[in-house]
């Protein structure tokens, strides 16, 4: 499995054809205390770059965009009843969309673990 | 992912007195009516929920020192005061605070402040982002014998929380015991040797106390005061989720030039003898809206679900637009999303089932009592 990032901060675990989404502890960590996560329905298309997700927090709501195209297999249910997992598990349990790889040549332009912390160290 | 907010146009921020230890606490700083103020704090009791829950069970220490603390003085000051704004100052005996209204000519609200009565002075603090409009709009309509002094070298600091009362016994002195100082009072104090002065009042709907100090004294007293094991630093992120819980309205959200303070449901600034008398800016438009109602008010409403509704939503009545929201967020006291709103009067009533539209979608809301969380104000043993 590989996991990439984007400049979005949203991470992305490949897995043959398909995709786990979510954002990286430096987004929940900006975003603060999250209160409501707005998921995409299952069979919904996403294109690169396109609205994925809207994520709230106390202070504000912020979309979470598509890394790659993809049709979404599934959303985290979790979240729904306990959207503060994104803040205590944001890599893990508080993943967002399964999805899957409409374009593998789209996973190119993302950056590895290593180049996603010295991006975020540079910010 | 940007959650700033700009209120005017001054490019380069101004510095406040707490800059450093703010940055020192590990706070997070974000542009704020011209400066750069601490939206939330790091650490074990730092983040916006954490310093709420705190703040409602303990006490909480805030900055607000970007706010126009103001001193007036002169001859016939009060006659020359109540021309400019509706408050009865007949009434007000010294050592009291009253909230009072800056309004323009059409009755349009162009700040809300709260207006002291000192030995020799009137001293008013006013919103940060409109002090220096508010002290242009005093300048024209004061006469030219009234003195206008803005005190820009005092901080600002508000102590909120129901063990506030018992961290700042510990270091104020002063003219009144503290448990003699009920709200809406305040009185000339020492801390640490500072002359201060201290008003029980706030922004939270619990108890708590506004210090005004010497800016240079600002550091070593906010240390002193986050040296006590009840009290934490506060941000502002917390600070508008306490008001928006205690129904207090935030100006150039809830409050602006477009909006009355009768549609506000701020009748209370509008002084009673004032109300027959009238005299002040706005006052045709204000005596009317006392006796006839206006076409909209300023309501709570409680959003069903988790999904908050936030400033600029719309409210709809089946397909029937009635309203805006002007200020709303997710509560961490209540545990559910509120707001308030502008609506069309037929539609305010509590108990009113409305939808506010988020995204596209409409979500189920009611219209519901003020404040959301009761007030805990201290109004003496």
């Amino acid at each position: 499995m590989a996991r990439y990032f984007t400049d979005e901060h949203e991470w992305i675990d490949v897995e043959g054809d398909s995709a786990t989404v979510g954002i990286t502890d430096y987004a929940q960590e900006q975003l603060g205390d999250i209160v409501f996560v707005e998921l995409p329905d299952t069979g919904t298309m996403l294109e690169k770059g396109g609205d994925a997700a809207v994520v709230e927090s106390v202070k504000a709501a912020s979309d979470v965009y598509a890394p790659i195209s993809g049709e979404v297999m599934e959303a985290n249910g979790s979240l729904e009843d306990d959207p503060a997992l994104v803040n205590t598990s944001p890599e893990e349990d508080g993943w967002f969309f399964k999805m899957t790889i409409g374009d593998k040549s789209q996973l190119e332009g993302l950056m590895d673990d290593k180049s996603y912390k010295s991006f975020c160290d540079s910010l | 992912m940007s959650d700033t907010e700009t209120e005017d146009d001054i490019v380069e921020p101004g510095v406040l007195p707490l800059d450093a230890w703010h940055r020192a606490q590990g706070a997070r700083m974000v542009p704020f009516a011209g400066y750069e103020m601490p939206i939330q704090y790091a650490g074990e009791h730092g983040g916006i929920v954490a310093e709420h829950e705190w703040t409602r069970t303990s006490a909480g220490l805030f900055d607000v020192s970007h706010m126009g603390q103001l001193l007036l003085s002169g001859p016939d000051l009060d006659a020359a005061v109540e021309a400019v704004l509706p408050i009865d100052l007949s009434t007000l005996k010294p050592g009291r605070q009253r909230y009072s209204l800056l309004l323009d000519e059409n009755g349009g609200v162009l700040d809300d402040l709260m207006v002291s009565r000192w030995p020799e002075h009137l001293y008013l603090v006013v919103n940060g982002a409109t002090k220096w409009d508010d002290i242009g709009h005093l300048r024209e309509h004061l006469p030219d014998e009234i003195t206008l002094n803005h005190l820009e070298d005092r901080a600002l600091l508000a102590l909120q929380g129901p063990k506030a009362a018992d961290a700042l016994a510990r270091h104020a002195k002063g003219e009144h015991e503290l448990p003699d100082l009920t709200f809406m009072r305040f009185g000339k104090f020492t801390i640490a040797g500072h002359d201060v002065t201290i008003a029980r009042a706030g922004y939270t709907g619990e108890d708590g106390f506004e210090i005004s100090l010497p800016g240079e004294a600002a550091e070593e007293i906010a240390t002193l005061l986050c040296g006590e094991p009840e009290v934490q630093p506060i941000g502002l992120g917390a600070r508008d989720s306490l008001r928006l819980e205690a129904g207090l309205p935030l100006y150039g959200h809830d409050l602006s030039p477009d909006t009355s303070p009768i549609e506000a449901g701020l009748i209370f600034g509008i002084n009673k003898r004032r109300r027959t008398e009238g005299g002040f800016p706005g006052a045709d438009r204000i005596t009317r809206e006392i006796v006839d109602g206006t076409a909209r008010k300023w309501a709570g409403l409680k959003v069903e679900g988790r999904m908050p509704a936030r400033e600029g939503a719309e409210v709809f009545s089946g397909d029937e637009k009635v309203g805006v929201i002007t200020s709303g967020g997710f509560s961490p006291s209540l545990g559910y999303p509120i707001a308030v709103a502008y609506l069309a009067a037929e539609h305010a009533a509590t108990g009113a089932a409305l939808e506010i539209e988020v995204r596209k979608k409409r979500l189920p809301a009611t219209v519901v009592p003020m404040p959301f969380v009761p007030h805990n104000y201290y109004r003496g043993s």
